[in-house]
Order: C-alpha cells, then structure tokens, then sequence
C-alpha cells in the first residue's frame, strides 16, 4: 500500500503491491547484518569454532558447498519489487559469477560467494529490504505461500499476510531456533494448492468456517525427504486471533518430544507417524489450552496493519476479452503457443498472470543471469506494477499484465531468451543442483533435466502431451521434490556409479500423494529413453483431457511397469 | 566453570553439590533431580535448595518442588539442543520465580534467546568463556534492540514499538 510507503512516487507505474519495511524491520535487519559481520570476525579470530559457527551461518543462508560456499537469499512468500530484483542482479555481478538460482522453496542460491563478502551481500540485500535469515539450520524456514497470491480467481484470501505475519514472528525467535531439525511452512488461500502445503511441516489452509469467518486448516508432518510424508489434518480450523498460539503449541510439542538423536529421524513428520496423529492433536490442544492468549490480543491490529501492503494495485477497468490480444495470437502462432500455455486467468477482467520459464530448452532449471534479472525487473515495471514471484516451480511470475500488453511483452521476453513456452509441460522440470554443485548429491540433476529437455525439444509434441511434473533430485533428501513429481526421478550412486529411480503418480496438490518406484534404478544415458516409453504409452492409453497424473491413476502403476517392461525387451537393458 | 548474569562474569553464589556428597546445614546448594525428594524432606532453614535438571524433564513432576527451590538449572547436552529452552518456558510458566539457569557449552550468540526464554544467569565451562569473554555476552545481549515476539522476555517489542509510533 502507497500510503506506507515513502519511496512509491520515485517508482514508475510501481505501487508496491507487497510488504515494505517500516523502521523497525529495517533496524532488525540491519542490526541482524551486523552480528553476522562480528560473528564472521570472531570464527576468523578463532573466538567461535566451526562447529559453534555452523548453525549461525546456516540461519544467515550461508552453506558451505562442494566447491564453495552458498548463500541462499530468503524471498519471502516468493514475492519481490523491481528494485530487488535489480539489486539481485547487482549482487551476481560483484561478488558472484553474474547468474542466480531460483530454488523450490523460492529463495534465491548464489554459488559462488567468498566467506568474507557476506556481510557486505547480506547490507546491499538489507538496503532493499532483503534478507538470508533462516534461509538454512534447524530453525522455522523463510515461509512460502501460493506464487498466484492475490490474483488467483478460485481464492478465498491472499495467503501473504499470514506468511509476513508468521516470518516475523519466526524471525530469530528465542524458543524454536534450535529444533531438532529444519521446519518449513507453507501457506494457501486458494481452492487449489499451488503451494504444496501437504509436504511441509506445517500447511496451512485459509478456510472459511460456518459462520463465515477466516481461519486456517492445519496440516502437519508432511514432508518429503529420504521418508516422504503426506501431511494429516491436526486442527481443521484455528481462528485467525488464536494462529500464533496455535503455531507456538505445534512448535513447543516438536522442540520437547521432536527425536534429536537421527538427524533422518528428526522432522515433525517423523514424530507424526511415531506417536499417530490423534497423540500429536492431543499434545498439541493440551498446550495450547495452557498458553496465556492475553499476549496475543493485538495481533488483529497487527495482521490488518500487514495485510493493507497487499492490498490491489490501481487495476483499469478493462473489458473481460481483449481483441488485440486475439489479433495477435492470430498472426502470430508462436505467441499464441505462449499465451496459451504459459498466460494463466486473472481474477480481474482484462488481466493476466504470466510464468516467465526458467527452462529453457535444454538450460539449467531455475538459473536466471543478472541480464535476464534486470530485463525482469524492467518488464515488470512496465507491463506489471513492478511485481514479480519466484514459483516453486523455479519460475518467475508476472502477476498483473494487461491482456493488451502480452503482446509486447512476449516480444521482449523473446529478444531475453525468456519467452520459452513450457510452463507445466515435460520441459519444465523442476530440479535440485545435484552432484554439480550440492556436497550432499550422490548423482547429477542437471543434466539429467538438461537431456530430458532436449529429448522433447519439439513443442507441438510437448503441448500434446499436456501439463506433465518432472522432478529431478540427486539424492534421497529429495530437494528437487521427486516424491510428488507425476514423473519423479532421484539419482543415487550404486557401486560408484548413478543410478536413476523413477517414480511415478506423485501430486503436490491437495490430492498429495507420494509417487510409487517404477522399479531398479537405471543408468544416466537410460532416463530420457524410458520417460519417453512412459510418455508414448501414457498417450496411447489416455482419454480425452486427461493429464498423465489422470491415466496413471486410471489405468493402474502395473500397467505402466509392464509396457516399460516390453519396450526395454526391444533393447535398453531397463 | 563461569557464571553469566546481566552480561557479566559473576562469582557463583550457589554450589553444585556432588551426588556422593552430604548435603550441608546451611548455604545454596544444588542438588540433581534423584536426590532432590530426599533433599527436601531434610531441608534446613538455613539451606536453600536448587536443583539441575535434565532438558527433557516434565515439568509436572516438578511442579510440586518448584515454590521450595531457589534454583533450577537446566542442563545443555550440546548447545544446538534446544530442548532447554521450551523447559525454561515451561518453568516460568508454572510460576517458577527462582534463579532459572542454564548450564551448558552454550556460545555468547544464545544468549538473547536464553534471556527471552526467561534464564537469569548462564553456566558454561571455562575453555569456553576464555574464548567468549564478557564483551562477547554483552555484546550478544545488545545486539538487537527489539524483537518480534510476544510474550518472551526482551528489552523491548516491536509490536509495542509499532503501536506507539502508529498513535502516539
């Protein structure tokens, strides 16, 4: 909202649409800049050990990697202005090699930064209102919230508000930053699930009760990892006044009874499936019935002071059909390509939400240059009140285009080499780092994702084959979401060599599930050949409209075992 | 070993008693959790009891020791388990009043959290406070000037900070 905020009118057609600092937060980042600055100096000086400096580091987002160290930048609710972006871009180039990369859980990974640069990338990050704070360590996550935010038509009520409420309250707080494990939390507003809230720690779904009133479904235990989870229901609706108790309550029963002697047994889900979840609900109301509420009482003030920066940018008022945006898509096929699959509907008439791909035919999912950043930040401010959305789908959302303006903008994200057409089809596949850069990988990721691309390079065959999840980690922890790809694919190392499984039927959505093993593991070479046999056979049984989630459900994971099982008689040794 | 109390290297007023030794007619003394039913049923006027206990203690079986001890030290197994904090939570909740200390390898950047959680003073041993000295305490304690939560103890809230500047 412009009224809080002082530097509006110097931003061309950029009312921000998102949360600004006032000067408190900006203090408490500063301030934050500051410690990290003397912690780095006294692990040099030998005043903190490694080991003491470790979880300060990973809750400042700096990891030490396999060749370096990387620093992971929080975008909160994937939600960021055209000055952040720039600023991103800036940072690339001066202290890192002039790209980024855009993460599942919407935060932005540099990988190449030195140790003792930090403080100054965590200040340029703090002079735009940014940040790294447990972006890392065993503390409560940046939260993230559904990328459509705010303009998607099936939502109840934009999720950011809650995620800013709860990443301050999370913010460095006294109690939970030394839980047995990570814990991540994901926010929805709509009737579908663009934010995966069923493989967090704690999902949480804005729902209306009875009387009409907001509240949140809570889900915990989800998770994905080397033992994925599809979270259970702990508290079908928590009114709004009681969220942060509610939250405390599930936090403080994970902090006592969460296990800490196996780190792979540590997460809530962990807990969840031990104990069962009627163990966990009782744990849970009995603290929260304990906790003094009376703390909690202005908090209602407090969310309606956050939720007015989220309040709608000055739309025009538009017709619902725009004939431009028809004569356009009538010249010119490849835009209409574009408009199609990457144009979602806006839940104001004449609007549209655009997904700028980071996949590129045969690029690096998720990798962005400070280049195509600054393009970004400028396309936004001119086609979208300078607003963008990092997706967990390692996309960039353009939320508030004018449907008179695709048309430029295409033009322009095509001479950016960003205008690539596969947003949700087999080309947009979502991958972790991988054995490239990740000290925890056990294969390659990226070029896996890289063959796959190419292998259905041909765009009229994947917009055929329809909206289609490919998920790629290089390992059991599972960073790249393989679990709930329909098409999941986790690299492992067998006798010093990778080895791919691939898994199928997962589903990120309120419909989770957990992909089923396709069976043994097959070599890197091999991946392309059998996602295109499952592929091939998926068109050839599928019925009208049904996506390749929709045919395996249908036909059954046997089926599709035996035809992978036939073709590999004609050759590949699957 | 050290004591940490308002950012300073104090002398310990209280003495952590061995479990084969006797229990004395009079001073501060702490005891551990097996020995403390015993300890107070022999308890003198003269004698004030504290009691170290383990972070995954329930506080219910404390409850009925709490309002006759001076001291509850809460024991740190490594200093990223952060057990000890939902403890000390629970403790103050319960009306616990005393001294509430936490004893462990905790490093000087914990201190603002222990503070929050409701700890008074911070035990740590002495290889440790040679490396983190006072100012590395006081410094932690001064490194913000308002946090985010309700409820815990801080120098002062932002929300608060916030409702002040909105109507002043």
């Amino acid at each position: 909202m412009t009224a809080h905020d002082p530097q509006a009118t110097r931003r061309p057609n950029a009312p921000t649409t998102t949360y600004r600092y006032d000067e408190f937060d900006a203090a408490f980042v500063r301030e934050r800049v500051a410690e990290f600055r003397e912690q780095v100096r006294r692990r040099l000086s030998g005043a903190l050990t490694e080991e003491e400096f470790r979880p300060f580091r990973l809750m400042n987002g700096l990891y030490l990697q396999l060749h370096a160290y990387m620093l992971r930048v929080a975008i909160p609710y994937g939600t960021l202005i055209a000055p952040q972006m720039r600023r991103l871009a800036d940072i690339a180039d001066k202290w890192d090699k002039g790209y980024g990369h855009f993460t599942t859980r919407q935060n932005l990974q540099y990988n190449w930064p030195k140790l003792v640069d930090t403080p100054d990338i965590l200040e340029a990050l703090a002079e735009v209102e940014m940040h790294a704070i447990q972006t890392s360590g065993n503390c409560i996550r940046n939260v993230t919230a559904d990328h459509f935010a705010g303009v998607a038509r099936d939502e109840i009520e934009d999720p950011r508000p809650t995620a800013e409420y709860l990443r301050q309250w999370s913010s460095l707080h006294p109690e939970f930053s030394f839980l047995p494990r990570k814990f991540k939390i994901a926010v929805t507003g709509g009737e579908h699930d663009r934010a995966a809230i069923m493989v967090h720690d704690i999902g949480l779904r804005i729902v209306r009760n009875e009387a009409g009133e907001i509240g949140y479904q809570v889900v915990v235990g989800g998770g994905l990892g080397r033992s994925p989870f599809v979270g259970k229901v702990v508290r079908d609706f928590a009114p709004r006044a009681d969220l942060l108790a509610y939250i405390e309550a599930v936090m403080r029963v994970y902090n006592r009874f969460g296990r800490r002697d196996n780190k792979y047994k540590a997460r809530i889900k962990i807990l969840v499936h031990e104990k069962g979840i009627d163990e966990i609900r009782a744990e849970v109301e009995a603290e929260f019935s304990a906790i003094d509420r009376t703390v909690f009482a202005h908090d209602p003030e407090e969310f309606a002071r956050i939720a007015a920066f989220f309040a709608p940018p000055p739309y025009e008022a538009l017709p619902a059909k725009s004939p431009a945006l028809d004569a356009a898509k009538l010249e010119y096929p490849a835009f209409a390509n574009f408009v199609d699959v990457n144009v979602s509907p806006h839940k104001v008439d004449g609007y549209a939400i655009v997904t700028v791909s980071l996949k590129p035919i045969g690029g690096v999912p998720g990798d962005a240059t400070s280049d195509q950043m600054r393009v970004l930040a400028d396309l936004s401010e001119r086609f979208g009140f300078g607003e963008l959305r990092i997706s967990h789908e390692q996309n960039v959302i353009l939320p508030h285009v004018k449907q008179d303006d695709l048309f430029a903008l295409w033009r322009a994200l095509d001479a950016a080499g960003l205008a690539t057409a596969n947003a949700g089809l087999i080309s947009d596949i979502i991958s972790c780092p991988g054995l490239d850069y990740c000290s925890l990988a056990t294969a390659r990721s990226i070029p896996i994702a890289q063959a796959i691309s190419k292998r259905f390079s041909d765009m009229s065959r994947q917009r055929r084959i329809g909206k289609l999840g490919v998920k790629i980690s290089g390992c059991i922890n599972a960073c790249g979401h393989h679990h709930i790809g329909a098409i999941g694919i986790l690299g492992l190392e067998k006798k010093g060599q990778e080895s791919y499984q691939i898994t199928l039927g997962g589903d990120p959505t309120f419909s989770a599930s957990i992909g089923e093993l396709l069976g043994p593991g097959v070599t890197a070479e091999q991946v392309p050949d059998v996602i295109e046999h499952l592929v091939d056979f998926y068109l050839s049984e599928r019925l009208e409209n049904e996506q390749f989630i929709d045919t395996w459900r249908r036909v059954g994971h046997a089926r599709f075992k035996d035809a992978l099982r036939r073709e590999g008689e004609d050759g590949a040794d699957i | 070993m050290a004591l940490i109390s308002d950012g300073r290297f104090v002398e310990d007023a209280w003495r952590r008693l061995a479990d084969e030794e006797a229990l004395p007619k009079s001073g501060k003394v702490i005891v551990s959790l097996p020995r403390l039913d015993h300890a107070l049923e022999i308890q003198t006027s003269e004698m004030t009891l504290g009691a170290i206990v383990p972070n995954t203690a329930e506080p219910s079986a404390l409850m009925s020791a709490l309002p006759r001890l001076g001291l509850v030290s809460i024991a740190f197994p490594a200093f990223a388990d952060g057990r000890g904090f939902s403890l000390a939570r629970l403790l103050r909740r319960a009306g616990f009043a005393g001294e509430l200390r936490a004893s462990g390898r905790l490093v000087a950047d914990q201190y603002p959290h222990l503070v929050g959680c409701g700890f008074d003073t911070v035990e740590i041993p002495d290889d440790l406070a040679e490396r983190q000295d006072e100012s590395q305490w006081r410094a932690a304690l001064a490194a913000y000037s308002r946090a985010y939560q309700r409820g815990y103890a801080a120098r002062s809230s932002v929300l608060e900070a916030r409702r002040k500047a909105l109507r002043p």
